[in-house]
């Protein structure tokens, strides 16, 4: 079964040779999935206002105070990520208060939400599945994970779900590699996957549930799968061997 | 001369680039940097090809390079600007480093060996260069920085002649952004050396613009739709190896190789920036900064860079005669003639004879006129604007009542600047670049008494007139006690403040104050003591004393003769008065004028001007004047013969020598004098007691410049400047068809 990707790359290719049937001319744009600039929209533009809720305000005090007053923008990336945690998404409101929290212009707080990827600058669904398919999740069938999350929700890499439940996207590796396939919703991890365990979880997901992160295997963690093979006898207690005075 | 690079202008640590520029901000924030100047230590040596240089530590390898007369290949490295290292362009090869290091970003180290011409360092180049190109389109032939672009020419040496990149989606792909009417933008070219970032961050105070995105798709813009407000933003243009920055206004109009290059000095403020006219038979195509590290480093104003297309249109070609209601075009002789029969018929005697100088004349011409003037029997030589037309309140007798004299270099050694009237971002956009570098890397504390203004550094606001002076002079506040406590306080009065109701109450604290400070404020050394002019002829004017007696001033004319004096108020001509006025432009003046006599803008002749500082520099002529217009010297020496006082000078050597007669500093290019202490003492004493009387009435100090584009015949005429006024100044949308009005004379 061919991956999304490689039908999308195919896809790509196809509408190329499609559209410039002179081969010397090809200069099709090359663009990253997010845009670096910023377009006002209805739900994303600097009048609409954003400030945190009191508790999170009470973060971000606790944010600045681990910086010394002179280096107070060192706390744009946690800021970003509360403004994130609390609106969903990374909008420009957001990044505008965080600039005036931490007293640089708002230039600043744009470079560095532009560079993480992690940023979400458009708005995405309740679910954010980020499915890994980095070298050694790719190995352990990562492609199939995709396309399964991408068959069953009907949606391909980067978009969202109609009913705006579920946005899924392609991401590096997470360093989750000792559990490949994985992909991470919200801000678990799940490991171990295989199309039906992603299913389940999608499904699981769907109806509003929190499914237990971690290994969909029944590993606990990273152990071996084959069960142990070493150190399998019992540990002896203490005082074993020792002489009987110190039994 | 190899500058020190201090561990300040690192962009790593300090936040330099994160400065909020508030008003009120700058006391809480507190230090803006951690390490504040290096410390000139002891200098270093090192070989580089074999030949040993010795460079100052701290310097960067490049620099050693350079003194070492190796030409190193760079994109992002800029003397003035913070050390980036990010374009790699400048490796070199370093005895015992295990790969080539980037010159720019590593400091020189004593006794270490480098290689600038090996085949490795050849070979890592090609490898830089062939990646630049990667990504860069192949649009030499339309892009306007052909033939003087730092890519093409360092391709010349180090690119190949085909890629072995073939990327499967076409090279990348980058959305041109709208940076205003003076910066044209090709994005797809830009190859992320970040210097006009750098500059705009540091040097003109945007910090609006950035790099968006990462890695392959890093970006320049502002992320939002915004314009680089700035009156710098010209400089982007220049500092861009590649053509992804050019100027709009001189797109598509010339290639490099087709300009004659004429080294001159602006005059559309009262700095006297240091400019090459680049101009293609008889048209100014474009304007650009020649470094001069004493006035304008390498910057210069938006407006002294795109005004020069006023140059082409509402120009005097012929002389007019009024007849009725309308101009008549007429002949020199005929419109000489005019102005003798005005003359007589006028009834104008003695003091009734006025002259009116305005900002863009000349000093030829200031001094011809002075003397015409003066031989018809009047003292009654005025200038146009404010209080133009009254004795100035500073006087003229000593040169460091009207002079900068700290000196433009010299008011980065302040460590404390009070700022009276002022608003230097407007009245003198490159100075004010160099307090803001100061701001930002020392501990430069300012103040600002005056109307608000954003200046690009954060001040503490004192109020807005003589009230606020009378509490800073009595050590009330904390900036105050600052300046109490600077070793090298200085106080910048604008030049508006005469022309205000307070001036002469304003000038009589400051000269008491700096009196009661000498020992700080007047030393051999150091003059804190600094008038900024905004108009290039005044610090001429003044020097030559083209100003009126106090009887004179009183006087009302029956004939006026303006040089050149866009700014008079109609108001204060009588009607029954002739008017004669000589100029370039058809603006205000020519419309009061009952005969106009063309003459030659700045670009059209070579004169010399005097800026703030007291530099005398001279002009040069980069066209010739349009149609029948002459330089002014003359049209007032070919008049004097009319009017039967002939001017003793046929040739401009004769009048310079005249000029040195009325002040030697005239004729000493290039330098500035300073004052001795004794006579600037008493020159703050005189003007302390002729202002003694004063009453202090509270009005607030206004500020002098309200639109930074428009504020002479030249810019007023200017398209690309009236795009300026409405996209920065009103915030309207600049683009329409004013381009299609372009056809021009010549
Ligand atoms: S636009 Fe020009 S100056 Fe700015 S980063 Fe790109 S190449 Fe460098
Ligand atoms: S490769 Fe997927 S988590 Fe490391
Ligand atoms: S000039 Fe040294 S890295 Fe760009």
């Amino acid at each position: 079964m061919l991956a999304a990707r490689a039908a999308r790359r195919a896809a790509f290719a196809a509408a190329r040779t499609a559209v410039c049937p002179r081969p010397l001319s090809t200069s099709a744009c090359r663009r990253s999935d997010a845009l670096f600039v910023h377009r006002d929209t209805e739900y994303n533009n600097p009048k609409i206002p954003f400030e945190f809720t009191p508790e999170n305000r009470k973060k971000a005090q606790t944010i600045l105070s681990h910086y010394p007053p002179q280096y107070k923008k060192a706390a744009i990336i946690p800021l970003l990520h509360l403004g994130q945690e609390q609106l969903g998404w990374t909008s420009i409101s957001v990044m505008n208060y965080v600039a005036k929290l931490v007293e640089v212009t708002p230039m600043r707080v744009y470079e560095v939400a532009t560079f993480y990827t992690m940023f979400n600058r458009e708005p995405v669904g309740k679910n954010f599945v980020q499915v890994c398919t980095t070298t050694p999740c790719m190995l352990r069938g990562s492609n199939e994970i995709l396309d399964t999350v991408c068959t069953h929700l009907g949606v391909k890499p980067g978009q969202t779900t109609p009913d705006g439940k579920f946005t899924v996207v392609e991401v590096e590796c997470q360093g989750a590699c000792s559990n490949a396939p994985m992909m991470v919703v919200h801000d678990d991890f799940y490991e171990d996957l295989t199309p039906e365990t992603t299913r389940r979880l999608l499904d699981a997901f769907a109806k509003g549930e929190r499914p237990k992160s971690g290994p969909q295997s029944g590993r606990h963690t990273s152990e071996n799968s084959a069960g142990l093979t070493a150190l399998t006898s019992k540990p002896y207690g203490p005082g074993e061997h020792c002489q009987p005075d110190f039994q | 001369m190899l500058r020190l690079v201090s561990a300040a202008s690192k962009p790593s640590s300090a936040g330099r680039l994160s400065r909020v520029v508030c008003s009120n901000c700058s006391a809480t924030i507190g230090r803006r940097t951690l390490a504040s100047t290096s410390a000139r230590s002891a200098d270093i040596t090192l070989t580089v090809d074999g030949k040993e240089v010795t460079v100052p530590q701290g310097s960067a390898l490049i620099q050693a390079c350079e003194a070492a007369g190796a030409t190193i290949p760079r994109f992002c490295y800029h003397d003035r600007l913070a050390i980036a290292g990010n374009c790699r362009m400048c490796l070199v090869e370093v005895e015992r480093s295990p790969k080539p290091v980037a010159s720019c970003a590593m400091p020189a180290m004593p006794g270490s060996k480098v290689f600038t011409n090996t085949p490795l360092v050849h070979e890592a180049r090609e490898g830089v260069m062939e990646f630049l190109l990667a990504n860069h389109p192949l649009d030499c032939p339309i892009c306007d920085q052909g033939g003087e672009c730092d890519l093409q020419d360092q391709s010349m040496r180090y690119g190949s002649d085909r890629s072995r990149f073939h990327e499967v989606y076409g090279k990348r792909a980058v959305e041109n952004k709208d940076l205003g009417p003076l910066v044209k933008t090709s994005m797809n070219r830009c190859i992320q050396c970040t210097r006009c970032v750098r500059f705009a961050n540091e040097v003109a105070g945007v910090e609006d613009l950035g790099t968006t995105g990462r890695g392959n798709d890093l970006q320049i813009g502002m992320y939002v739709e915004k314009m680089m407000d700035s009156e710098l933003s010209g400089n982007v243009v220049d500092l861009c190896p590649v053509g992804a920055l050019t100027s709009k206004p001189y797109a598509f109009h010339a290639r490099p190789w087709e300009l004659k290059n004429t080294e001159s000095v602006d005059v559309l403020d009262a700095l006297g920036s240091n400019i090459r006219i680049d101009s293609r038979g008889v048209q100014v195509m474009r304007i650009q900064p020649r470094t001069n590290d004493a006035v304008n480093e390498e910057w210069i104003s938006d407006k002294a860079r795109y005004a020069y297309d006023g140059l082409k249109f509402q120009r005097l070609t012929t002389p007019l005669v009024k007849d009725g209601d309308r101009f008549v075009p007429a002949t020199w002789e005929a419109a000489l003639q005019a102005v003798a029969d005005g003359l007589k018929r006028s009834g104008a005697t003695g003091d009734e004879i006025q002259a009116v100088a305005g900002q863009l004349a000349d000093t030829e011409a200031l001094v011809a006129l002075k003397d015409l003037v003066n031989r018809l029997g009047s003292d009654n030589t005025a200038l146009d604007g404010g209080r133009g037309a009254a004795p100035p309140v500073a006087g003229v007798d000593v040169r460091a009542n009207f002079l900068l004299n700290a000196t433009i270099p010299g008011v980065e050694r302040a460590d404390a600047i009070l700022l009276v009237g002022t608003n230097p971002r407007h009245e003198a956009a490159v100075l004010n670049s160099r307090i803001r570098k100061s701001w930002l890397h020392t501990g430069l504390e300012v103040g600002l008494i005056g109307a608000r203004a954003d200046t690009a550094y954060g001040y503490e606001y004192l109020g807005d007139g003589a009230r606020a002076l009378a509490d800073f002079v009595a050590g009330k506040g904390t900036f105050a006690k600052t300046f109490q406590a600077a070793k090298r306080p200085l106080i910048i009065i604008g030049s508006a403040v005469a022309e205000q109701e307070d001036g002469p109450a304003v000038y009589n604290a400051l000269a008491k104050f700096v009196e009661k400070n000498k020992e700080r404020m007047l030393t051999p050394e150091w003059n804190g003591f600094a008038v900024l002019q905004r108009a290039a002829s005044h610090a001429a004017a003044y020097e030559i004393g083209f100003v009126p007696s106090k009887h004179a001033a009183a006087t009302r004319p029956k004939f006026v003769y303006l040089l050149n004096a866009d700014e008079v108020d109609p108001a204060a001509i009588s009607p029954d008065a002739f008017v004669v006025y000589q100029g370039h432009h058809g603006d205000l003046g020519a419309q009061l004028a009952d005969v106009c006599l063309p003459a030659a803008a700045y670009t059209e002749k070579g004169m010399t001007w005097v800026n703030t500082e007291g530099r005398v520099q001279l002009g040069r002529a980069a066209v010739p004047p349009p149609g029948a217009a002459r330089e002014d010297w003359k049209i007032i020496r070919a008049l004097s013969e009319v009017l039967g006082v002939t001017l003793p000078y046929d040739d401009v050597l004769a009048v310079r020598d005249r000029m040195w007669e009325l002040s030697p500093t005239l004729v000493r290019y290039d330098v500035t004098e300073p004052t001795s202490v004794g006579v600037a003492r008493a020159g703050l004493g005189v003007l302390a007691e002729a202002t003694k009387s004063t009453k202090v009435s509270g009005a607030p100090l206004a500020r002098p410049i309200a639109n930074f584009y428009q504020t002479d015949p030249i810019s007023r005429a200017s398209v690309t400047m009236a795009q300026c006024t409405r996209a920065f100044v009103r915030g309207e949308d600049y683009d329409d068809a004013a381009r299609a009005t372009e056809a021009a004379f010549g």
